[in-house]
Parts: structure tokens; C-alpha cells; sequence
């Protein structure tokens, strides 16, 4: 066993064969050319990293490491998208699957081939989008008898009491509004998909966006059916500003968020 | 006229590619691996950052938004 080296797996594909060609520029997360190790009827992209970056204790400390774990996402897509280029179904494994060698990368292939084969044929021809819808900044102007005039000045506890009250419930309508505007534009949006999933909403501080991010969803699309399902989308978002909303669509992306199949 | 809401090839944020790769993606557990649901990934600060960690809800249409 080479104790320098470890294998950094990708993704499982079936072995159909031409993926070489496909993986021939691609490099992976230490900058290492990718291979198809082939076993049951699978084939998984791999590649040598070093041990001292990619050990267990390595990887601890370096998924702390947000710069590390940017440049190592990065390729780590880079690689899929590669394969998904060239094979008709790719799935991606969690970002840091490492084995000790290429034994234990076919060991895994045969033990979960099942599993795998049927994630592969359940997951062909499909894409997954992601659709996400943030609040936008409050307009200028508030709807109602009272827009663009000055406030009235506070006579007195009475008054003050009063307003507060009145700017709790538009805060609260506002808010009611924007949770309906995402319900039912994932409804909308289920309706074209196969499947769904619902991610956490994201944290702003990585997403870089100023608004509430009230709806974070992956959608599993036939391929043939994207530009439907983009149009789609498209009209959501031209009509989502009126209710406050603002939608983001990304993809298509290799179906990572359903390689596990829905509980009943 | 409304922009294309598909960001151009090449600009995946780096917070969609957190979600699912630390979220989404096949686990194969197993004496030789290590990936990260066996590393228990991430201290607290990471985990808030990232917020893609926790396991990704099923969703039926309509009525399973997050609160």
C-alpha cells in the first residue's frame, strides 16, 4: 500500500466506456489527472492526492478552511461536470471521499453497486435545477392613504402606541406575503419537476445577499423538459418583484441533491 | 425586459456548491473511507456559515416551506 498517496473519488457513473476522453483535461482537486476505476459494471473518477493534505486529520482542519474548501468545491464540480458531459448519468459523491487506495474504491463499487445502479437508473436523463427566492429591499414608497405624505406628529403615548402597532402589522403582512409569494411559486415549480428538495435557507454571510432568503429548493427535471422548466422560471421572476420577492435560478447541475431517494 | 435568470456558466457561487456538496451527493460509507459525514465536519462556526449541513428536507409541493 502506498501510504503517500490517497485516491480522491468524484463521482459513479456506469462503465460505458468513452469517458477518457472527457476526463483527459480535467484536473482534479490537488491538480492530479483524473481516472475511471471500473468494477461491477461502474466506473468511478478518481485521483492520486497526497496523504499529508487529504488524511483524516488533514481534512479536519481543512474544512475549517473556507479558502480550502472553495478551491477544493471548485474542482471537485469541475471534475463532475466533466463526466456529465460525457455520460449520460453522473453521480457526484460528498465533497471529501477519500480511500486509501484503489482496492478500497472497487471494494466500494461492489459492495454498493446495487444501491449505486439503481440511483444511476432512477437518475438518468434528469438534471437538477436550483431555484432560491430572496426578499428585496422594502420599496420607496409604502402602499396606502398616508404614501409620500409625512408622518403625522405623535400628540401623544396614545398616538405612539398606535403607530408602532400599525408598522407591526404591515411588517407582519410583508412578511406573510413574501412566505405565500414562495409557496406558491415552489408549488408551481413541483408541478414540472419529478422531484424536489428543500435546502436550509442560506446564510447571507456566504450568499452575499441583502435580502431574507425565504425559499432554497433543488428541483429534478427530465433533460429534454429544462427548457420548460426554465421558462418557467423565467415568468416567475418576472412577476415576483410585485410581491416583494426575487428569484434566482441555477443549474442545470448533476443531480447531487437526489441521489438519495425521497422517504415515502 | 427581464435579465436570464441563469447566472453565465463558470459563476456557480460558492454557496450553491456548498449546499450540495456537503449536503447533497452520494455518502458511501466504509472501513477505508473517509468523507464527511464520518468526519463529523465542522466546529460550530463552519456549520453556521455554511448552513448546508444538515440533511435536506423532502419536500411534497406546497406546503413544507422552512418556518
Amino acid at each position: 500500500m502506498n501510504t503517500t498517496e490517497l485516491l480522491y473519488a468524484y463521482a459513479v457513473t456506469q462503465d460505458a466506456g468513452d469517458l477518457g476522453e472527457a476526463l483527459e483535461t480535467v484536473t482534479g482537486v490537488a491538480g492530479e489527472p483524473v481516472r475511471a476505476v471500473r468494477q461491477a459494471g461502474l466506473a468511478a473518477l478518481a485521483g492520486p492526492v497526497p496523504a499529508a493534505g487529504f488524511d483524516e486529520a488533514a481534512l479536519r482542519a481543512s474544512l475549517e478552511d473556507l479558502g480550502w474548501l472553495e478551491r477544493t468545491a471548485r474542482a471537485h464540480q469541475r471534475v463532475v461536470d466533466a463526466a456529465a458531459a460525457a455520460a449520460p448519468c453522473v453521480l457526484p459523491l460528498r465533497l471529501a471521499t477519500v480511500y486509501r487506495d484503489e482496492d478500497g474504491l472497487r471494494r466500494m463499487l461492489t459492495e454498493r453497486g446495487q444501491h449505486l445502479r439503481a440511483a444511476l437508473g432512477r437518475l438518468d436523463g434528469r438534471c437538477e435545477w436550483g431555484v432560491k427566492v430572496y426578499t428585496l429591499p422594502p420599496r420607496a414608497a409604502p402602499a396606502g392613504p398616508s404614501a409620500g405624505a409625512p408622518p403625522a406628529p405623535v400628540r401623544s403615548g396614545r398616538d405612539y402606541l398606535r403607530r408602532r402597532a400599525a408598522e407591526r402589522t404591515t411588517r407582519r403582512e410583508e412578511e406573510q406575503r413574501v412566505d405565500e409569494a414562495a409557496r406558491t411559486l415552489h408549488a408551481t415549480l413541483a408541478t414540472l419537476a419529478e422531484d424536489t428538495r428543500l435546502y436550509p435557507p442560506q446564510n447571507p454571510r456566504l450568499s452575499r445577499q441583502p435580502g431574507r432568503n425565504v425559499l432554497n429548493a433543488a428541483y429534478l427535471v427530465p433533460r429534454e423538459q429544462g427548457p420548460r422548466f426554465t421558462d418557467a422560471v423565467a415568468r416567475l421572476a418576472e412577476a415576483a418583484p410585485a410581491d416583494g420577492v426575487g428569484v434566482e435560478l441555477t443549474g442545470p447541475w448533476a443531480p447531487y441533491s437526489f441521489v438519495t431517494p425521497a422517504p415515502p | 425586459m427581464t435579465p436570464d435568470p441563469v447566472p453565465p456558466a463558470g459563476r456557480i457561487a460558492l454557496v450553491d456548491l456548498l449546499d450540495r456538496l456537503l449536503a447533497g451527493g452520494v455518502v458511501v460509507a466504509g472501513d477505508l473511507t473517509l468523507s464527511i459525514a464520518g468526519v463529523d465536519l465542522v466546529r460550530v462556526d463552519l456549520r453556521l456559515l455554511v448552513g448546508a449541513v444538515a440533511a435536506t428536507l423532502p419536500a411534497a409541493p406546497g406546503k413544507e416551506l422552512p418556518p
